[in-house]
């Protein structure tokens, strides 16, 4: 045999699995990503009293793909000045940062991405950080005022709230004992309960942290559309443009996989040890057939005839897919199926509510000045992440060496915890009301900042 | 910060960094310019570059009869159009010495008072969407349809509506007017709730928007700037009190005030007066007097020789117009004393030593139209 | 309508300022002072520490190219403490210029740019004497009687198109 032939075949053999699954990211994410910002504007829209994207398909379902076409023929603008080989790099470095991220996820038991390393957690954190690099060196490549302070604004926001973050994935990683994603959500299943609460300071900061990691309202300060017209994206245009935007949303998806896989039980289903909660089994499949139904509920709506038949086929994909899932529930010989079909569901729910609430929250609160958002991550973030780094150490410690109930254990832990944070937003406020009596306004603005949650 | 001696040196020691605002930029509320000297991200002075909307509006007016002029002021201020147009009509009223009808004036007062609440709503929209709060602008927006409505349905137009005439209406109210606005004023009231439910006591919202641009009360009058923005530095004057216009006179409301004069006493003094004018439009149809709309005024206006000044409490602030007849069919001069001109002179005493960041709302809280402050 | 007026706010600047109050005139139940420009800056601080209009409510000018000094910059004054207003007039040759206000009250500054944008009266001890409206390139002051509206128009064809404009 040809020896090239041979080792490409040997390469093949030992790496299909990563190839399969980087063919499949690349193809799927972009979609998936394209669908989220519909599913955002559609949220927003309800919120706001408005309809949103009506015209492309039946309630504006072909919205993205009309997006993306729009982005990949537009005109591809590269300012005169700019560092054309960074402000060509830029993007990929930034997408592709987050696209390789979610190669050590799992989507459920069967739908390991890429494959099961041992330092899971760690690689899915250290790979998506690179990201910033795409920001910054963008930023840094337009030769424009707008784009470097939206990528210096980035940066600092990074490191600031990177610490939090890894801080407070520290406390559920100390309970978990492992960073491999499968062993985590066997620990949760293992301890019986999810980990949000057993250590729901750490989860909460870490929602606060992954937010501003990921640029979203209210910490959407490297992109501020009203200050810094787009940020670091400034002169960014077309299909670049759309690189950046797909990082982004790619980042959101992979922080609400880490944050279900640590703190949300992963793919187990509520309960998952209590027998006579075994319905639940069936939600998923019902959950699905009523959207289906409900689609067929709005079939007969549509005022287009095409659009009627869209609805249709929306209605039978969900039946579909509901008929996936309830049928190894029924047939004896399919029930090896159930834990992976199921875990999917359940994991994928669990995101789009961890990514819901991200839209929720952009939607209702006003953003943050930059100075207040350092303040709220040095000032509180950071000193109660480690404060609660230590109190979670100190309740597993009482629980293994002193036989103390674990619920009793983290109760009182959380406490302490939750005091120290009180303590903290008093002497913040604290801080702010001498700042702004110590030098009077105008010449030193406030900084006032306390975080109400 | 530093004193005076260091004005020139920069934290680092680096040269100040000039970035160009607008004025194509999101949030400048049209195109504003501002040229921003910053030492990092902290504004060290303002220079503002205005005229890009300049239509010579006064150039125009000398040059057109009275009642040709009077749809032009509808295009300053925009969206205060009905505002615009009761100053020019009553001050070219004093230039004639004819009052309208006392059933035009009471009119005349509900839209000027529903406008000045759609004008409130665009100011409090726009301003929450600089501040980074997405959803209230479209709130505010479904309200103000509300009141656009009824101006369509009253004389035609939603924007620039030319709804006076001079020496009183043109048109009598449509049939179900009065029903109309009291059904608005009954909702508006849930309706305020839920941007007071959103804004008032977020504490993002507070903390953007307290000790930002703060204007004492001798800096307002210094600078003239008027309305909302010097009542939230706690004068309690307002034209329509000091100096009753059209049928105010007859109506109780309240003159809100400010004590700190930042941008949260602005924001709270406007929300207040959204209310009390909503009171003023409740306590009006109750009452509207029966009789003719239109005074005695010829069909061609020839006022005597002679000048005359005659200013309003326009929703950004005082509007004023100064007439000067010759005795023919045009005004010899007139000149339009635009509260927004006025107000955004404070943007730089207000943005000093503040952020980036807080510039913006600077610009949204002074409440500024473009197209008053380049007529 | 306009009468002669003689009330004690007119009788205290008379005493005051005596020949440099050239007349005081009521128009429509409105005051208003001619005033000499030379004693601009007194009369105005006068009028705002000692009578208390502590507003500058307006400043602008109106162009009587017939007469003999075809300007009239034009005050409007507002106390907050009388609820009263008062005009102050202050003819001007073309060419003169008047004394700044921006010392005494601050909202000068941009109104008397303006002013200068539109007439061509400048202004000494202005801080920042220069265009605010219309372009730093701007030909003429248009809100003179006797600027030809057409003319920015025509140069422009002739300069840029090279053919004389039709208008």
């Amino acid at each position: 045999m040809n020896p090239t032939l041979h080792a490409v075949l040997v390469f093949l053999e030992t790496w299909w699995v990563e190839l399969v699954s980087g063919v499949v990211i690349v193809a799927v994410v972009p979609l998936v990503a394209g669908y989220i910002v519909l599913v955002e504007r559609k949220l927003m829209a309800d919120m706001q009293a408005r309809l949103g994207p009506m015209r492309v398909g039946p309630h504006g379902l072909l919205q993205p793909i009309a997006d993306a076409v729009k982005l990949l023929i537009k005109e591809d603008i590269i300012p005169d000045n700019a560092d054309k080989m960074v402000f060509w790099m830029a993007p990929v470095v930034s997408m592709t940062a987050a696209l390789t991220s979610m190669g050590a996820i799992a989507f459920g038991p069967a739908f390991q991405v890429a494959r099961d390393i041992n330092v899971g957690l760690l690689f899915v954190i250290g790979v998506s950080s690179l990201g910033i690099f795409g920001i910054v060196l963008g930023g840094w490549a337009s030769n424009s005022h707008y784009s470097i302070m939206g990528a210096l604004r980035s940066t600092a926001q990074l490191v600031s709230y990177e610490t939090a973050a890894g801080l407070a994935l520290i406390s559920g990683l100390l309970l978990a004992g492992t960073l491999k994603i499968r062993a985590i959500v066997d620990a949760q299943q293992h301890f019986g309960v999810w980990f949000v609460f057993l250590a729901p300071v750490a989860f909460f900061i870490y929602v606060v942290a992954s937010i501003a990691e990921t640029n979203r309202a209210p910490f959407d300060l490297p992109e501020a559309e009203s200050e810094l017209v787009a940020g670091y994206m400034t002169e960014y245009s077309g299909f670049r443009w759309a690189l950046y935007f797909l990082g982004e949303y790619a980042n959101m998806i992979v922080v609400g996989a880490v944050a279900t896989t640590l703190f949300l039980g992963g793919w187990l289903r509520p309960f998952p040890n209590v027998r006579w909660m075994n319905w639940l089994d069936a939600l998923p499949a019902l959950f699905t057939a009523a959207v289906g139904a409900y689609c067929v509920y709005r079939a007969g709506k549509q005022p287009v005839r095409v659009q009627t038949w869209f609805m249709w086929g929306v209605a039978l994909a969900c039946f579909v897919v509901a008929l996936i899932l309830a049928v190894p529930l029924l047939v004896a010989p399919l029930k090896f199926l159930v834990p992976g079909l199921h875990g999917a569901f359940w994991f994928l729910l669990k995101i789009s509510a961890y990514i819901y609430l991200f839209m929720w929250l952009r939607f209702t609160l006003p953003r943050y000045r930059f100075d207040q958002l350092m303040h709220l991550g040095w000032y509180i973030l950071i000193p109660l992440a480690i404060v609660n780094v230590l109190a979670v150490g100190v309740a597993m410690i009482l629980e293994m060496e002193y036989g103390w109930n674990r619920w009793l254990a983290m109760l009182l832990t959380t406490v302490i915890t939750l005091a120290t944070a009180l303590f903290l937003l008093r002497l913040n406020d604290k801080r702010a009301a001498a700042a702004s009596s110590a030098a009077p306004p105008p010449e030193e603005p406030s900084t006032e900042d306390s975080y109400a949650g | 910060m530093q004193d005076d001696a260091a004005q020139n040196q920069t934290l680092l020691g680096a040269d100040e960094l000039v970035l160009n605002m607008g004025p194509q930029h999101p949030s400048t509320h049209g195109v504003l310019r501002v040229k921003l000297k910053l030492d990092g991200e902290r504004v060290r002075g303002t220079e503002c570059v205005i005229g890009y909307l300049h239509r010579g509006v006064e150039k125009i007016a000398e040059n057109r009869s009275y009642q040709q002029f009077a749809p032009y002021v509808d295009r300053m201020d925009y969206v205060a159009a009905v505002s615009n147009g009761l100053g020019y009509c009553e001050a070219v009223e004093k230039l004639l010495n004819v009052e309208a009808p006392p059933r035009a004036k009471v009119i005349r007062t509900i839209m000027t008072e529903l406008q000045r609440i759609a004008s409130h709503l665009v100011w409090l929209g726009t301003h929450a969407l600089d501040i980074g709060a997405l959803t209230p602008l479209f709130y505010c927006l479904r309200e103000r349809e509300e009141i656009l409505k009824i101006f369509e349905k009253y004389c035609g137009a939603r924007l620039t509506t030319h709804a006076f005439r001079i020496g009183g209406l043109q048109y009598e109210a449509y049939d179900s007017f009065e029903k109309d606005v009291e059904r608005f004023c009954k909702d508006f009231e849930r309706r305020i709730q839920e941007y007071v439910d959103l804004l008032t006591g977020n504490s993002i919202w507070i903390g953007r928007t307290r000790n930002v641009g703060v204007l004492s009360a001798e800096d307002c009058i210094a600078l003239g700037a008027s309305g909302p923005v010097l009542r939230a530095s706690g004068v309690k004057w307002d034209l329509r009190k000091a100096q009753p216009y059209a049928a105010y006179d007859q109506y109780n409301f309240q003159i809100p005030v400010g004590t700190n004069g930042d941008t949260y006493d602005r924001y709270m003094v406007r929300m207040e007066e959204m209310r009390q004018s909503r009171l003023i439009c409740l306590q009006a149809i109750e009452n509207i007097p029966a009789g003719p709309i239109l005074g005695k005024v010829g069909k061609v206006l020839k006022p005597p020789a002679g000048e005359i000044y005659h200013s309003i409490e326009a929703p950004k602030g005082i509007l004023g117009y100064y007439i000067v007849s010759d005795g023919t069919t045009q005004p010899y001069r007139v000149r339009i004393r635009p509260p927004s001109f006025i107000n955004l002179q404070a943007l730089d005493k207000m943005a000093r030593g503040h952020l980036v960041a807080d510039v913006v709302a600077i610009i949204g809280t002074l409440d500024i139209v473009l197209g008053e402050v380049d007529r | 309508m306009q009468i002669p007026l003689d009330n004690d706010l007119t009788k205290r600047y008379r005493e005051q300022f005596g020949a440099a109050i050239l007349d005081a005139v009521e128009d429509r139940k409105q005051a208003y002072l001619v005033i000499a420009a030379a004693q601009l800056a007194e009369i105005a601080g006068y009028s705002r520490d000692v009578e208390k209009f502590d507003l500058l409510e307006d400043y602008t000018a109106v162009d009587w190219p017939r007469r003999e000094k075809r300007f009239d910059l034009v005050a409007i004054l507002y106390s907050f403490p009388h609820n009263l207003r008062l005009r102050l007039k202050i003819p001007l040759a073309d060419g003169e210029t008047a004394s700044s206000l921006v010392e005494i009250w601050p909202t000068a500054n941009w109104l008397e740019r303006e002013i200068f944008d539109m007439f061509g009266i400048s202004f000494s001890g202005h801080p920042d004497m220069k265009r605010i409206l219309l372009p730093e390139e701007w030909q003429g002051h248009p809100l003179r009687k006797d600027y030809d509206i057409l003319q920015q128009d025509t140069a422009w064809v002739r300069e840029n198109l090279g053919i004389e404009s039709g208008q």
